[in-house]
């Protein structure tokens, strides 16, 4: 056992997490975008296909616009991340290759292939292909890109609360997880409620680019004469009360589910990751889990929900009593007891016991027996430095391997105010839509709106972090520290030059996106010639004929 | 070594295979795009071409990274993180590539950034990929962990794997010509480039192929020649003959069919030559992933030591099963609907997508 040595510096683990974390966090701002677009997308042409009104197809082709150029830097970056867990976690790699590579790999296969080869037909065979295969190829986008956000997730979602699996030891004296049942490691307990929460949040971020672009309209349907103004003005009219509706349908729909799908997903937290549940709640001391609503990263510090409320979120029995951070640090609480059906804990850092977590950290390894995490406490007393990114005073911790308890309960709390005012922006498009001409007043609303998609943007990448930051100090929960996965053959200048390089062409990605997006949006969604349309029709279908002569009315009417 | 992992390691040689078949062309076109092509009607052109597919045919290899680490961990660790600035160069070019694709059409104004992201981020890869399957063949040195030794990114280079390196280049370049001759239109001046230059190219694929080899013998056989793991498996050394005469068959079938302008039969010649040369590649290899200069004999990265549980490869196996297929059928309907030449009139730049 043990063949593996852990020799990578303490600023070497935190380079490769900072890369991670940075490339992960690109990725997540297309990729939700995509994702909640897809639909809209879809929904846009579904509209167009059973009315075939040439106002429909704009829109769709413009709809698709937006989406590829957000879908396509998603795509980009997205190579980045699969390859990231060998170049940066090469011991990590090899611990669960057995159970994590096969869903990127099936990702690969049942995702990615469909969305990139009917995105194709989506962008490029408008005139190639019948009206139906056009519809379903924008469906089968949309699903292609929800699809592969739940085969990631169950790859996250295994590392959060790892199932269906065994530990064993290879001919070479390497240590590594080996799958004992494939279901039970891809549904395993976290795997469901986080990827409904997933992409539940998704769907809200893409109804609030949807509003905020139909806002946009709304402004500028009111200025006559309006150089930008490439549309007619009606049509800005017509577009923006069409966009923020739709929007405001499903921003609704998605805004509510996401009471009942947080819900599980906490309760889920509470029974399988009491170390992060801790966190979030800054729950140092043993006693009821309580809700805190604002706070210094501590209980002692912070407003709490009254207890009855308290105990309807948190579920009965961590209400009445549910252990601290500082027992659990000292590993007194026997973990068993909040194991789901499906997992299998091993005790502590058992299946890499010997090693040093990390040189840095060289006085302790984590004592098997003790499923404890070397947490970033500074003593439940003293809130406020918890408070800090990393701010570990403690000598006996580094920021390696611990768990700042008062970063994730700072982004957690951040996550549900967000939620709380996407409430209200969803009033304030209701109030819009309510005028019988929407098209006139509110405009401090309407100009709030544009900024709206902010709100789920900062709500996805807090929750993500809340997910990510309170698993440490563990890769796997339970079962490998962070410290122990990264790669060891990767030194700090090869990860100081790959940070630079991806900051400097991410921030031309960005800048790129950002003008050709808000170009596109400015343009908006242009009327297909009626000869024109008559080609789409295609050859195939009633529809289609009947689509070509009401183009070709509207173009007599237009005359 | 039994039967499932076998199959994996044929799987992963025949899924890399199909990524330097379908991404090698569209690769080799970006490598061509400043030479071959002149203005924005040409480059709009080029790009057009490959504008529907080339997303898929990348997936590729995404499927051969998910492949390898889900089958063979060890061996997806050890070359990522050993070839590591190598690796994000790579990801880096493919990053500034796949934007510039589409960017170059809806953003004009910084169509000089796109133009040169399209060119760089298609040869660098290109280049590279070879370079790092000279790497693997070659031999690097690895610990007992299989954790990568030797000097970053300057420490891969060498005349073996330098030599295919500029193989790859030299073959991708081939499909590029190939694929734009097919595909534009004939009376576009990109079309008669590309017919002319691509009997040249093959002809210096071929020249690389024999030094390649050469080169083979001369500075890295004696690693296998000292290590009796290494020594030549009785079928795989089989196979290595049966794909050096596929390559030769497609090199001289691509001439042939190129001088007679019969541009399908041109193209599928050469992509036969990828393929094959992946082949080679698996059962050089066999049954080994990456090969250790130092310790060779325990330090090597080999089948046995790397491969999956059979319970990962068993639920991988029905995952092919059910995958592939889907995604050959999505590969069909892609390219038949956009069989044919690129219509000269559907290039318009600013306007499309």
């Amino acid at each position: 056992m043990g063949t593996m040595t852990t020799t990578a510096s303490a600023t070497t683990l935190l380079l490769a997490r900072f890369q991670f974390a940075m490339v992960v966090f690109f990725h997540f701002l297309f990729v939700p975008m995509s994702i909640g677009l897809g639909l809209f997308v879809a929904i846009a042409e579904t509209k167009y296909y059973r009315s075939g009104d040439p106002k429909d197809a704009a829109l769709t082709k413009f709809l698709a616009k937006v989406f590829t150029a957000t879908f396509l830097i998603g795509v980009a970056t997205g190579i980045t991340m699969e390859f990231s867990f060998g170049t940066n976690w090469a011991n990590y790699a090899r611990f669960v290759g057995d159970i994590f590579g096969a869903p990127l790999a099936a990702e690969a296969l049942f995702a990615f292939f469909l969305e990139s080869v009917f995105l194709g037909i989506v962008l490029f065979g408008r005139k190639k292909v019948g009206r139906g295969v056009y519809l379903l190829s924008t469906w089968l986008v949309w699903i292609g890109s929800v699809l592969s956000a739940l085969w990631i997730i169950i790859a996250d979602s295994w590392m959060q609360t790892p199932a269906g699996y065994d530990i064993s030891t290879t001919a070479n004296g390497a240590v590594k997880a080996t799958i004992t049942n494939f279901w039970a490691a891809a549904f395993n307990p976290s795997t469901l409620p986080r990827y409904l929460h997933t992409v539940d949040a998704l769907l809200i971020l893409g109804s609030f680019i949807i509003m905020a672009i139909g806002a946009y309209y709304l402004i500028k349907g009111k200025k006559p004469g309006s150089k930008h103004a490439q549309m007619a003005e009606g049509d800005q009219i017509f577009f923006g009360r069409k966009l923020l509706k739709v929007g405001c349908i499903v921003g609704i729909i998605t805004v509510v589910l996401m009471l009942p799908l947080g819900d599980i997903q906490s309760k889920e937290v509470i029974a399988n990751q009491p170390t992060k549940m801790d966190a979030m709640e800054g729950h140092f001391t043993d006693g009821p889990l309580g809700v805190s609503l604002i706070g210094a990263g501590n209980e002692n510090a912070s407003l709490q929900l009254p207890s009855f409320l308290s105990s309807i979120l948190t579920g009965a029995g961590a209400a009445k009593s549910y252990p601290g951070l500082d027992t659990l640090n000292k590993g007194t609480v026997d973990l068993s007891q909040y194991k789901s059906s499906g997992i299998t804990y091993t005790n502590g850092v058992e299946p890499t016991k010997g090693q040093q977590p990390s040189a840095a950290n060289g006085n302790q390894t984590i004592p098997a027996q003790q499923p404890s995490s070397n947490y970033n406490n500074n003593g439940s007393a003293n809130a406020a430095t918890q408070a800090g990114i990393s701010s570990s005073s403690s000598a006996n911790a580094t920021p390696s391997d611990s768990l700042n308890a008062g970063f994730t309960y700072q982004v957690y709390h951040l996550m549900i105010l967000m939620w709380v005012l996407m409430i209200l922006w969803l009033i304030f498009a209701l109030v819009v839509l309510n005028r019988k001409k929407s098209f006139e007043g509110g405009k401090v609303k309407k100009y709030l709106l544009i900024f709206g998609p902010l709100l789920p943007f900062i709500a996805i990448q807090t929750g993500w972090m809340t997910a990510e930051v309170g698993r440490q100090p563990w890769v796997v929960y339970n079962q490998m520290l962070t410290s122990q996965g990264v790669s060891q053959s990767v030194n700090e200048i090869q990860l100081v030059i790959t940070i630079i390089l991806f900051v400097i062409f991410y921030v031309i990605l960005f800048i790129a996106w950002l003008r050709v997006t808000t170009r596109l949006i400015k343009k908006g969604p242009q009327l297909e010639s009626a000869e024109e349309l008559a080609i789409i029709g295609g050859k195939k279908g009633r529809a289609a004929q009947a689509a070509a002569a009401a183009a070709a009315q509207s173009a007599k009417a237009g005359e | 070594m039994d039967l499932l992992q076998l199959l994996w390691y044929a799987l992963e040689t025949l899924v890399i295979g199909a990524y330097f078949v379908l991404d090698g062309f569209d690769l080799g076109s970006g490598v061509l795009y400043p030479f071959i092509a002149k203005g924005e009607q040409e480059k709009s052109i080029v790009r057009r071409t490959i504008g529907p597919i080339w997303d898929g045919n990348e997936v590729w290899l995404l499927t051969a990274g998910g492949a390898l680490f889900a089958a063979f961990a060890p061996a997806y660790a050890t070359t990522f993180s050993g070839f590591y600035l190598a690796i994000m160069l790579v990801l880096l070019s493919l990053i500034i590539r796949a934007v510039s694709v589409e960017y170059a059409s809806v953003d004009p104004k910084w169509h000089t950034m796109w133009h040169a992201f399209f060119f760089v981020g298609s040869l660098l890869p290109a280049l590279l990929f070879g370079v790092a399957v000279g790497c693997v063949v070659g031999g690097v040195p690895l610990n007992a962990a299989g954790d990568y030794t030797g000097i970053p990114l300057f420490g891969l280079i060498n005349p073996f794997s330098l030599c295919c390196g500029l193989l790859s280049l030299a073959v991708m370049i081939c499909q590029g010509c190939a694929w734009l001759a097919l595909k534009t239109p004939k009376d576009c001046p990109v079309q008669a480039r590309a017919a002319k230059a691509h009997p040249i190219m093959i002809i210096i694929s071929v020249v690389l192929f024999i030094l390649t080899g050469l080169l083979y013998f001369v500075a890295v056989n004696h690693v296998a020649s000292v290590n009796p793991a290494l020594n030549t498996h009785g079928f795989a050394g089989l196979c290595q003959w049966v794909f050096v005469i596929l390559i030769v068959v497609g090199a001289v079938v691509a001439l042939i069919a190129t001088l007679a302008k019969a541009r399908v039969w041109a193209f599928l010649g050469t992509s036969l030559v990828p393929l094959a040369l992946a082949g080679l590649l698996g059962a050089t290899l066999f049954p080994n992933f990456v090969i250790s200069t130092v310790d060779t004999a325990t330090n090597t990265i080999s089948l046995a030591s790397a491969a999956a549980g059979d319970g990962t490869l068993a639920a991988m196996t029905v995952i092919a099963c059910i995958g592939v297929p889907l995604v050959l059928i999505y590969h069909i309907i892609a390219y038949r609907i956009f069989r044919g030449r690129q219509v000269a009139e559907n290039v318009n730049p600013g306007t499309q997508a």
